[in-house]
């Protein structure tokens, strides 16, 4: 694989052998004029394959998917100008998330650059607020390297996208200069941390074994940090309660009793509960987003804190932390579980027996209960056919908006990596693409995208892209005609004045699935649910569209809403109460 | 509070945009900033002089060091330091002025760098807040220009900011 000779190769020969030696299997690009040179590197091999997208979005997307669901780094492949700005929104995507991608924009010929020149955009200055770091390249001898740099900084510490940016001359088929790629590459203002600080992990076990009232808060650091089995091991080695954010979900089995729910603005009543009477939080891999923590000078007011997390900049960024603890969540969880283990002290047996009745009050309110005998099918319902369907084993990739969060909160899942939806920027238009990165990654896992007919909308050309490379995925489109969650906000906040979160002219999505190769299924009564969603996933080799008419005045509870605390939330307030007929 | 952060970065176009841009992006204050390369013609110095809240100078400290191309940083606000600034002042001079700018300039050990007919540039270095003094000093009507580097700063003794 790695190539210890010496080579004469051009620059796009060059690129697409360092992706070669960097193990890439696939990227995820569009074609134009700034890379019609590394197109043509392209044709000419077949080891790095590469899908072609109809839209750049779409690429940046598909390429986080993949990224998500495997662990590996997604790399895009864009033309510049246009080509460079449609990938910013998933550039942006990933980098809140921290996904590791590597993109790779093209870029007019240096001699031009500054001049305006056709399809001219200045890729490293666009991109600066929402990349980990980029790099213009100006020198084809150092093309290889900054690939390798590229590809390490985007997997190392906390990962995030990173952005190659190649003028045209650069790839010059007719320059040729000798080629290596580098083993490793160190940057010497770059040193990720990866242990933890031994003093303060002394401290924080102290903390965790004097604790009555402990919650165990995890994130997508623990998903990214591959660090579920140790995060898994040290909470039943505790036995405390522990809740997962949006982003963490599936580090921990959710069909496990220790698990309270997720957290957060629609976390449920008992983890949200929790955290506000805990006495103690210890955070792992997650950095109390404002989506989590609610109104900060409320959030958990009687706990002490720990937090541990790679990224120095995420401690006591919003709230002020008792111990922080700097290094990979995986050594760090490690070298929690030996302390434990060789603790004198063990876990207060007597207020940890009165802190689980405590939840137990909470969890008998049974806060995600909602109306089952309802004529209209309710979106809650099909998550929950959904995860019986596929047994709990699908990668359900989403979209934003009500959908999501009714994904989150009733599909179980029990594995990481598993849940897969843009937490941090909010991306609606992300799950389709994402569903397709996912299925070229595990072929022969169900993977289904669950969405909403808005946000489909936004990513709708992507299923020609799921035809041309058969990635048979399921797409749940719960259709209420409404962009729901902003239909939500507006029912609560602004008197019920729907300002334009309702669209009256919605495709036909069966004939619209049809027309683009696909099976096409409406669903209308909630009798039929179990039985479409069967014969979907039955189609083992069609992508399959289904169309599923949901009760359009459902909303998504609990829910926290802006300025309150975790204590304040808003719960349904009777079941089958929120059927609006008319308009159904 | 005040805080005057040095940096060594790597010396590449587009490492000055990033620092700038982290400020604005974060709504950080920027009160100056001047950059220029050191003895290793592959790093950039640095100096920026910022205020905010402790927990706010912290942050900004910890994305500062969280850029790829920030190699070292230290905040002077936490060291003994040596504070510098230059500033060149350009004043309306007559026949029975330029006396007492000249002696005004001394008392500040300031240096007359460019004389004509009707004006006088001159050079003042020193702590920021002597600067101030100075322009202060001046009668504000003969003031025609005013251009300053911002500080830079140096710690004491063997402490300091190098790899």
């Amino acid at each position: 694989m790695f190539i210890e000779v010496s080579v004469e190769l051009s620059g796009a020969q060059i690129l697409v052998q360092s992706l070669k030696d960097e193990g890439v299997e696939y990227i995820f690009g569009y074609p134009g004029g700034a890379v019609l040179h590394l197109y043509d590197a392209i044709f000419q091999q077949d080891a790095v394959k590469h899908i072609l997208v109809r839209h750049e979005q779409g690429a940046t997307h598909a390429a986080d998917g993949y990224a998500r669901a495997t662990g590996k780094p997604g790399v895009v492949l864009v033309t510049s100008g246009p080509g460079a700005t449609n990938a910013v929104t998933g550039i942006a995507t990933a980098y809140m998330d921290s996904i590791p991608m590597v993109i790779i924009s093209g870029q007019v010929p240096s001699p031009v650059i500054g001049s305006d020149a056709f399809q001219e955009v200045d890729m490293v200055g666009i991109t600066r607020p929402c990349v980990k770091h980029n790099f213009l390249v100006k020198d084809v001898t150092k093309l290889a390297e900054t690939v390798k740099k590229a590809f390490y900084v985007a997997t190392t510490g906390r990962p995030g996208p990173v952005v190659v940016d190649i003028p045209k001359d650069i790839t010059d088929p007719n320059i040729k200069v000798p080629y290596k790629y580098p083993k490793k590459v160190t940057i010497r203002s770059y040193n990720p941390a990866v242990n933890g600080d031994k003093e303060q992990v002394k401290k924080a076990v102290d903390l965790l074994m004097a604790a009555h009232k402990p919650v165990i808060y995890s994130g997508g650091g623990v998903v990214l940090g591959e660090a579920s089995k140790e995060l898994t091991e040290f909470s039943q080695l505790l036995g405390y309660p522990i809740t997962n954010t949006l982003m963490g979900l599936g580090a921990y089995p959710a069909t496990d009793k220790q698990f309270i729910g997720m957290l957060g603005m629609h976390g449920t009543y008992e983890a949200n509960m929790a955290m506000h009477e805990s006495d103690l939080i210890i955070a792992v891999g997650a950095r109390f987003d404002d989506r989590v923590t609610g109104k900060l000078d409320m959030f958990c007011p009687y706990a002490k804190i720990i937090h541990i997390d790679i990224d120095p900049a995420s401690i006591s960024k919003t709230v002020k932390v008792d111990v922080a603890i700097v290094g990979e969540v995986k050594n760090v969880l490690e070298q929690m579980i030996t302390l434990i283990k060789d603790h004198k002290a063990k876990p207060q047996k007597k207020a940890l027996e009165a802190w689980w009745q405590q939840i137990g009050q909470w969890r008998a309110v049974e806060c995600l209960e909602f109306d089952r005998e309802s004529p209209l099918i309710k979106p809650q319902f099909v998550i929950e056919q959904l995860y019986a369907v596929t047994k709990g084993d699908a990668y359900v990739t989403s979209d934003v908006g009500q959908h999501q969060m009714w994904a989150a909160q009733y599909y179980k899942f029990d594995k990481p990596r598993r849940w897969i939806n843009s937490g941090g920027l909010g991306t609606m238009g992300f799950g389709l693409p994402a569903a397709i990165g996912v299925k070229l990654a595990f072929p022969d896992a169900d993977v289904a995208c669950v969405t909403g007919e808005a946000s489909i909308q936004m990513c709708i050309q992507e299923l020609s892209t799921a035809l041309q490379y058969k990635t048979p995925i399921k797409i749940i489109n719960l259709n209420n005609r409404y962009m729901g969650m902003v239909r939500q906000w507006q029912e609560f906040s602004y008197e019920s004045r729907y300002s334009h979160s309702y669209m009256d002219t919605i495709p036909e999505f069966v004939k619209l699935a049809e027309a683009y190769g696909h099976v096409g299924m409406r669903v209308e009564r909630p009798e039929d649910v179990r039985a479409a969603l069967e014969e979907a996933f039955a189609l083992k080799d069609r992508t399959v569209f289904l169309d599923i008419i949901t009760d359009r005045t459902e909303n998504v509870y609990p829910m926290i809403e802006a300025g309150k605390g975790h204590h304040d939330m808003k719960l349904r307030v009777a079941t089958g109460t929120s059927t609006d007929r008319e308009l159904a | 509070m005040r805080h005057i952060i040095s940096i060594l970065i790597e010396n590449e176009s587009g490492a000055l945009s990033r620092v700038a841009g982290l400020f604005s992006a974060r709504g950080y204050n920027i009160e100056s900033l001047n950059v220029a390369i050191t003895e290793d013609p592959s790093l950039s110095r640095m100096t920026l002089v910022t205020s905010g809240s402790e927990q706010v100078v912290e942050q900004i400290i910890k994305q500062l060091n969280k850029l790829i191309d920030v190699v070292k940083l230290i905040d002077f606000a936490e060291n003994t330091h040596i504070e510098r600034e230059l500033m060149m002042v350009k004043v309306k001079t007559t026949d029975h002025t330029r006396n007492e700018i000249r002696s005004l300039a001394e008392i500040f050990r300031g240096k007359v760098l460019d004389v004509t007919a009707s004006t006088y540039v001159i050079e003042v270095t020193g702590p920021s807040e002597k600067l101030d003094a100075f322009v202060a000093a001046i009668a504000q009507e003969t003031i025609l220009e005013v251009v300053r580097s911002g500080p830079t700063g140096i710690s004491r003794g063997e402490k300091g900011l190098s790899l």
